[in-house]
């Protein structure tokens, strides 16, 4: 028998995030806070300023939201999350959208208890939450993506540094996110904040690195889409210009309206000229009156890429049952070549504990720069693996029950939390997005290459933490009523991207949670029958949301037209099923509580 | 009335090399409670073999003692116990030795597995054991029935713990109790958590010695049990097994609390 964990081999994680002493002070202050001697609201600002977010109905559980910047993600981390979620939570953990960790249904006293396990690893929830600089996002493709000019990874992690626990961002007016990127195709940057895209200039010969900047865009209640900044945006002045942004949105936020604090309101108020100009001014000074020179620290030692030694040949065959669809649709080929990046298809980001840890040992087998990356819809992307080490990989896989296909298809729909755990929500997103990811599996609708750039995305309630603005087919929760029967509904959007041409969805109709399947599969159908022959889904309803479609679809009211008998509500007595949600057997009713606006 | 001098006493598990020890000077009864297939193939040297079907069968005190005197157990042995099930069905028979009255009874602080995987002895010997006799001094003081947390649960100074997985406990769960899943209380390595640990953990929850503590777990007070051994090695010196737990609870039809409003089952990936 031989061990089952080699840490000696492992690849150490290269930056600690975490602060052990904010553990105790964090057990300390639940103690505080349950003897009435630290008031609610205070408590409520430290809760989330350490990463722990309330639960739906309940005081007495949190969800911690485990950072990972970039999304980069280490063996042993994953082990030890693996092993948290067991002790402390439900046994399974969620990757979120933005390349967070979450552990749900933790009892608050012991969510200190979770960041000692976090501190052994190097990991921290720090600013996971509360109005702060949230968890820099890079592109899971940053490095490998043949796409790109250059690796923005090192300035993610860069800029992740400056501001964790940076006293500037620790009392924002509200929530603040940084999106990297790889390329145009497989980003968010106008879809955030602070949006920022590699891109090179050649300067008189020389190749000057810097970024496009998208500034004031972002998804919720009202969703805006971000502006250019400049043209170029010089590496050296990528903090001072974050900086910049920081400082006016600190100074000129609305900190009283709770609805209207995120930037992109800000933005949108005063005019994206106006607001540039601020920016660049504001750059200026900050460049101007820098006691010290501040740099951002960046790390570009090249990643060490080590193909581990195997003495096997298991699993070479490629005739594996479901290997060629699998990786068709989770597998992307990498500017190295030889080498591929996997991704991990997971059930609206749901992974158990056990497959976490064995997901540790095949990243540490598989993976030849030694660790992972979560991506941007809710799954896990492991780099650096020989293409002939795939089958293999495949067969692994398998065995743990993370091997199903279409991870970067339409099959597999962002659904956040919903009711599963969220206060705000108003239906359970969650469980629709899986039931829609088992529908489109089981009729082999991830194969279907007209579906491969669509996206279905699915939030519980308008605050698009679930992205239903960026999705091909977009829904949000809400509640509709037949006399005095209440059943879960979904407002449609169609149309919304997150590439190069991002636009928001346009609003098509409402939908009843029990017939969103049938109305999915009806609107695949209809394309089927007017698609052009080089049509993608996505390119057909561009084409209809943006109005030149030529064919009998001509518009999102031809399409609702077709739809609509779909969605007529049988009575009660006839069909009692729709008028409860997924999940539940009794009969559907809205309830929520105070938000805390999770992501 | 907090008895903090009693932390030391309270001795519930024996580490692999005092056990090693004991079993080289012939001083110790070792009880291995896996399953008969498993103990023939190879168990712990000396080891006896009392799997739990068997004592869950009738786990009547008139019985035990039987099993117990049957396996050269008498007043004064010092028995040392081990499965291969995290601790959780040494427990319930430990526990239940010391129902019937027998206090020198620890847990092997390893799984079976562990002791393998360290390259411990392991023998497929079955040892000649000699009949032993044992009296029935019957320890009450350590065992809830359900008419126990009807009037316990009316009382301040009591706390109750349910030690099933956190969605099971969200489900259902016996009104007024505090959800501490037992896989809180293990660590990689050992079945239980180092003392300081297990103490700083419980002492978040407000769980203290000042209370009368009762555990709870599925159906036979296994989870439970281990929770039992968890908090008496943290110094809790009043601590009860329910050991008849949620199942009869249930169908006895008495209340049941659960988490309302939430579909925190869809968040599972099982």
């Amino acid at each position: 028998m031989h061990p089952s964990h080699t840490y000696s081999s492992d690849t150490p994680p290269k930056i600690d995030w975490s602060n052990a002493e904010e553990a105790e002070n964090f057990a300390h202050t639940v103690k505080l806070y349950r003897q009435g001697r630290y008031d609610a609201d205070s408590f409520r600002r430290f809760r989330l300023q350490h990463g722990a977010y309330g639960t739906r109905m309940t005081s007495d559980y949190a969800m911690v939201r485990i950072k990972l910047p970039a999304g980069e993600v280490y063996p042993n981390q994953l082990e030890k999350i693996a092993q948290i979620s067991e002790q402390f939570s439900i046994g399974s953990a969620h990757v979120s959208t933005r390349e967070n960790i979450q552990l749900h249904w933790v009892v608050l006293e012991d969510v200190s208890e979770v960041f000692h396990g976090l501190v052994e690893v190097g990991l921290t929830s720090r600013e996971a939450c509360g109005n702060s600089v949230r968890n820099v996002m890079c592109s899971p493709l940053s490095g490998v993506c043949p796409a790109e000019e250059f690796d923005s990874t090192p300035y993610a992690l860069a800029t992740a540094r400056f501001f964790l626990r940076n006293p500037m961002v620790q009392n924002l007016p509200r929530k603040f996110k940084f999106n990297f990127t790889c390329c145009e195709k497989h980003g968010m940057a106008r879809m955030v904040d602070v949006g920022l895209v590699p891109k090179t200039l050649d300067v008189n010969g020389t190749i000057q690195k810097g970024f496009k900047i998208f500034l004031g865009g972002g998804l919720g209640n009202k969703s805006y889409v971000g502006n250019q900044l400049e043209d170029f945006t010089p590496q050296e002045d990528l903090l001072y210009t974050s900086i910049a942004v920081l400082r006016i949105f600190d100074r000129l936020g609305d900190r009283k309206n709770l609805a209207r604090n995120r930037m992109r309101y800000l933005v949108n108020d005063m005019g994206w000229e106006k607001f540039q100009n601020l920016v660049l001014k504001e750059r200026a000074i900050v460049k101007a009156t820098q006691s010290v020179i501040t740099r951002l620290d960046v790390d570009l030692t090249p990643a060490s890429i080590k193909r581990s030694v195997r003495i096997s040949n298991e699993g070479q065959s490629g005739t594996l049952n479901g290997y060629a669809r699998w990786l068709n649709t989770n597998t992307v080929p990498q500017k190295q070549s030889g080498f591929s990046t996997v991704f991990i298809t997971l059930e609206a980001g749901d992974i158990t504990a056990t497959q976490l840890a064995s997901l540790a040992g095949m990243i540490r087998d598989f993976s030849c720069e030694g660790r992972a990356r979560t991506g941007f819809n809710q799954n896990i992307a492991i780099r650096y693996v020989p293409n002939d080490d795939l089958p293999h990989l495949y067969s692994k896989l398998l065995t743990v029950g993370l091997a199903k296909s279409g991870a970067l298809s339409m099959a597999s729909p962002i659904g956040c939390s919903g009711t599963t755990s969220c206060n705000l929500a108003l239906t359970n997103s969650h469980r629709l997005a899986k039931e829609i990811h088992r529908k489109f599996l089981e009729m082999n609708l991830d194969e279907d290459e007209d579906l491969y750039d669509s996206s279905i995305k699915i939030s519980g309630c308008p605050n698009s933490c679930g992205q239903h603005g960026i999705g091909t087919i977009g829904f949000f929760g809400g509640g509709a009523r037949v006399g005095k029967d209440m059943y879960p509904n979904y407002q449609m959007s169609l149309g919304g991207r997150s590439d190069g041409d991002t636009m928001l969805g346009v609003t098509c109709m409402r939908v009843p949670a029990k017939r969103v399947i049938s109305v999915i599969l009806k609107i695949i159908e209809v394309f089927k029958q007017n698609k052009h022959s080089d049509d993608t889904l996505k390119s057909w309803i561009h084409r209809i949301v943006t109005n030149h479609e030529d064919s009998n679809v001509k518009s999102v009211a031809d399409l609702k037209k077709i739809l609509e008998p779909l969605t007529t509500p049988p009575t009660m007595e006839d069909d009692p099923d729709f008028y409860s949600d997924y999940g539940s057997d009794g009969s559907y009713h809205t309830k929520t509580g105070k938000g805390e606006c999770a992501a | 009335m907090c008895c903090l001098s009693q932390d030391s006493k309270i001795k519930t598990t024996t580490d692999a090399d005092s056990l090693r020890s004991a079993i080289r000077d012939r001083s110790v009864r070792v009880i291995d409670v896996r399953r008969e297939d498993d103990y023939k193939q190879g168990h712990i040297p000396t080891a006896v073999n009392i799997p739990l079907a068997t004592l869950l069968a009738d786990d009547s005190p008139e019985t035990v003692l039987k099993l117990v005197s049957s396996v050269g157990i008498d007043d004064e042995t010092d028995v040392v116990v081990y499965d291969d099930t995290f601790g959780a069905l040494a427990s319930r028979i430990a526990w239940t030795l010391e129902y019937i009255g027998h206090s020198n009874v620890t847990l092997l602080d390893i799984t079976y597995g562990k002791w393998k995987s360290l390259g411990l002895e392991n023998d497929a010997k079955i040892p000649d054991v000699q009949r032993a006799e044992h009296s029935l001094k019957l320890t009450p003081n350590i065992m809830a029935t359900h008419t126990h947390l009807d009037h316990a649960m009316e009382k301040n100074n009591v706390m109750l713990l349910d030690n099933r997985e956190r969605l099971n406990f969200l489900e259902q769960h016996i009104p007024g109790a505090i959800s501490l899943p037992y896989r809180m209380l293990a660590t990689p390595d050992k079945i239980l958590r180092p003392q300081q640990d297990m103490k700083r953990l419980l002492e978040n929850r407000g769980i203290s010695g000042d209370s009368e503590i009762i555990t709870y777990c599925g159906s036979v007070g296994t989870l439970s049990g281990l929770a039992y051994y968890a908090l008496r090695s943290a110094g809790m010196y009043d601590v009860k097994l329910y050991v008849r737990s949620f199942r009869e609870w249930k169908n006895l039809k008495k209340p049941i609390a659960k988490q309302e409003d939430a579909n925190y089952w869809d968040l599972s990936a099982e």
